[in-house]
């Protein structure tokens, strides 16, 4: 199995989700941009609409560096051929909560969840497996979930 | 899921969650084995939360299908070849 990174230099994967709740876009990014800060280096994995939504979001491409197929993610994952530091999956749907239990049964690596959208106490509870949970009422104004980030992140990739 | 999108197949549930397919596999298929995801049905890993309820009747599968934007269906799909690696690989507890 490979990682991203060299000895110094973590990974993290963002895992996206359908791209029908507009924070999606906008929070990657700046999770991207936060994680960068860290020294982490983070890659996009989503279906075909929510990796354009990202790239046509930074054409320069100075946030994202890699960008995957969700598929090929999780079929990467399974056959343990790679695997990351951090796998941060954007839940905001059952469909969501299913990928991310997935991810969480084929790596080690801790999983963190960020959950989002209209119902997301609903959606959060239908969460079993073990993760972090970093969550917000967020639809088309970012800042709730941007500020649960804010709060949480230096704890979560110091402490995982 | 290119290779499942070419198969033939019969959608029985649209848009469920992930416990009403296991619920619906565990009580009209004949036969079912729980599986962990990332468990391969026609080459592609299984999407959902475990343990994942994959029903079989002869040489028809029913198993769940998670799309991001669309949810997940319950498809049923009938192959022998595929149905007779199912029962081995997932007795056996591979992926």
């Amino acid at each position: 199995m490979t990682r991203q990174q060299g000895a110094a230099e973590k990974s993290a994967v963002l895992v996206l989700g359908c791209p029908q709740v507009p924070v999606q876009t906008g929070i990657a990014l700046y999770l991207i941009s936060q994680l960068r800060k860290k020294g982490i280096r983070a890659t996009i994995a989503g279906n075909r609409a929510a990796r354009l939504l990202i790239e046509v979001s930074d054409p320069e491409r100075h946030y994202i560096s890699e960008v995957m197929d969700l598929d090929r993610y999780i079929s990467e994952l399974a056959e343990q051929k790679r695997d990351f530091d951090y796998h941060f999956v954007f839940i905001h749907n059952d469909a969501g909560v299913s990928y991310g239990a997935t991810v969480q049964a084929l790596t080690g690596s801790p999983v963190i969840a960020v959950i989002y959208g209209e119902h997301f106490q609903e959606v959060a509870g239908d969460i079993e497996f073990p993760c972090e949970k970093v969550m917000a009422k967020a639809v088309h104004n970012p800042m709730p979930l941007k500020n649960k980030l804010d709060e949480v992140l230096p704890w979560v990739v110091s402490n995982l | 899921m290119g290779c499942i999108e070419s198969l033939s197949y019969e959608i029985i549930l649209q848009g469920a969650s992930f416990k009403e397919c296991r619920d619906f596999v565990r009580a009209n298929c004949h036969e079912y084995l729980d599986v962990q995801p990332g468990f391969k049905i026609f080459e592609k890993p299984t999407i959902g939360v475990p343990p994942i309820s994959i029903g079989l009747d002869g040489d028809t599968i029913t198993f769940p299908y998670t799309k991001p934007c669309y949810g997940t269906f319950l498809l049923r799909v009938s192959n022998h070849e595929e149905a007779e690696r199912i029962r081995v690989a997932a007795k056996a507890g591979k992926k």
